[in-house]
């Protein structure tokens, strides 16, 4: 075979890397139709938060600094980031126990750049962030969370699916340096606390002590309130977006540097 | 007899020492008694703390010392838990098979996971209760107060731990056991451990007046907050002698069952 008839049977490497990808999408898909009871936590756990907070904490909307007398519109947004902060770092889980189980070795050893393997990860757990978004928007609707208007729906979706790429980063990360799935609680734990340390339960003004300075400085409070613009006031604040999209690919960029850093290294030392 | 007895104690400290060795050797069973509720207790604490100020809001010194009671239920349930799911392993390893093979009381071999979970009660109020004193809670029953939080907090892991244990011992397995871990907050969002009930939305704040949980915690958070209630004591005593009167009867029939069934 000629060099030229070689070039043209070859797959372009985008190509290749988009396909690997997908087939990495696939089997986190596989995943849930074949063990649906895995996606169960993921879905529940922040439904029950999004239920139990509003029931608990609604009596805060009667302080000065609200700017809603629905607090479950209020908190809509932290349980849909906790939602996508739950369903990514289960892809670090998923990741510890193919290491455990020496799957992702056959993974490093095949001819896809480490990039893709990550890549692949990532975009199954930001896909896979959109279930427990979609029960919960259906809960919330149910209980009178306000709409947010079809701007606002997307934005807030495309939201919880970065946050989603940001916590399997993060998930990735914690897998590669402990590589083993015991490490779970420290990935669910990590994203927890990131998402609770933000404008969570009240606005900044009425947050108190330590929490309020460190809100301030959490990234993903911009995201919180980019979304919750749109569910507490009935339309978008596009200066709230931008804020957010950009907080959001910082923390995506940094996070996902590290793991594609991690991932690099792993195997080759 | 009397050796009998004192065999039977002998049991139920060793395996209650394993239990605690056990659950301290593990990051995920410490992470979810000690760690996973202080940080709800910092985050709520900062984050709703401006509820003191809301009308009808118990008078108290800080949100602080309205929650402590909160987060140690809290802990108190998810170390129950835990001792379920760890009570769960050891019979899906076959090392309680082993343990109903030699000639010790049976129900001595729950007796023990129960020690356990009650000191891992107690270390999770001796925590509580200190991180309470360095961030300036003002325990208005003083010592005495505490002691009474310590045995209130052991009491109810024992019943807490017992229910637990109970499903562990009719399912034998442990992903259903770890299953109920979801059940948890449900059953302390219905109760007043995290806001006072008649300041809650209803059904849920109806819901929060009758259930155990809001007893217990009324009486632990007396120790903090109020003046020695006899009337409030008496709940809570009555409360987690009913708690734990229902879940040591479900543990029996589950010893029981497991034991003509084996398996």
């Amino acid at each position: 075979m000629t060099a030229r008839a070689e070039s043209v049977a070859r797959p372009p490497a985008l190509r290749a890397d988009l396909a690997t990808v997908r087939v990495l999408v696939r089997r986190a898909a596989n995943e849930i139709l074949r063990v649906p009871g895995a996606a169960i936590p993921g879905v529940l756990a922040p439904t029950i938060f999004f239920v139990g907070l509003t029931a608990v904490f609604s009596g805060l909307t009667a302080l000065r600094g609200f700017d809603t007398d629905t607090y479950q519109s209020f908190i809509v947004p932290i349980s849909l980031l906790q939602g996508a902060g739950f369903t990514g770092a289960a892809a670090g889980v998923n990741l510890a126990r193919d290491i455990e189980q020496g799957w992702f070795d056959r993974l490093l050893v095949s001819p896809a750049p480490r990039p893709v393997l990550l890549a692949g990860m990532v975009a199954s757990a930001s896909l896979r962030s959109l279930i427990p978004a979609t029960f919960l928007l259906a809960i919330g609707f149910a209980i009178g969370v306000g709409w947010p208007g079809l701007d606002g729906l997307v934005l807030a979706l495309a939201f919880v699916m970065a946050t989603g790429a940001v916590a399997a980063c993060w998930g990735v990360m914690i897998a590669l340096r402990f590589r083993t799935q015991s490490a779970a609680p420290l990935m669910q734990s990590g994203m927890f606390v990131l998402v609770l340390t933000t404008t969570a339960y009240a606005p900044l003004d009425v947050l108190q002590g330590w929490l309020a300075d460190i809100a301030r400085l959490n990234p993903l409070t911009q995201v919180v309130e980019a979304i919750r613009s749109g569910f507490v006031t009935g339309s978008v604040s596009w200066a709230d977006a931008g804020q957010g999209a950009l907080a959001v690919a910082a923390l995506l960029a940094v996070l996902g540097a590290i793991a594609l850093y991690q991932l690099n290294r792993t195997g080759r030392r | 007899m009397i050796r009998g007895l004192a065999v039977n104690l002998r049991v139920v400290g060793a395996l209650g020492r394993r239990s605690v060795r056990q659950t301290f050797r593990r990051p995920q069973l410490v992470a979810p008694i000690l760690v996973f509720p202080t940080l709800l207790l910092a985050i709520q604490t900062g984050g709703a703390g401006g509820a003191v100020d809301l009308a009808g809001f118990p008078d108290v010194n800080g949100f602080l010392d309205f929650m402590l009671a909160g987060a140690m239920i809290q802990s108190c349930l998810l170390a129950g838990n835990s001792g379920g799911i760890a009570l769960a392993v050891d019979l899906e390893m076959g090392f309680t098979d082993r343990l109903f093979a030699a000639p010790i009381s049976r129900f001595a071999i729950v007796a023990g996971r129960l020690a356990g979970t009650s000191v891992l009660g107690i270390v999770t109020a001796i925590w509580f209760i200190a991180i309470g004193l360095l961030f300036g809670a003002d325990f208005e029953q003083g010592v005495a107060g505490m002691a009474l939080m310590v045995v209130f907090v052991s009491l109810s892991a024992i019943a807490f731990g017992a229910l637990s244990a109970a499903i562990a011992l009719y399912t034998g397995k442990a992903s259903v056991v770890q299953g109920l871990f979801p059940l948890v907050f449900v059953v302390l969002f219905l109760s007043n451990a995290f806001f006072p009930a008649d300041l809650m939305l209803a059904p849920a704040s109806q819901i929060a007046e009758y259930n155990p949980i809001s007893f217990i915690v009324d009486g632990i958070r007396d120790q903090v907050i109020g003046g020695f209630d006899a009337v409030v004591f008496a709940e809570t005593v009555g409360a987690i002698a009913l708690v734990g009167a229902v879940s040591i009867s479900l543990s029996a029939v589950a010893l029981r069952r497991r034991l003509r069934l084996g398996g």
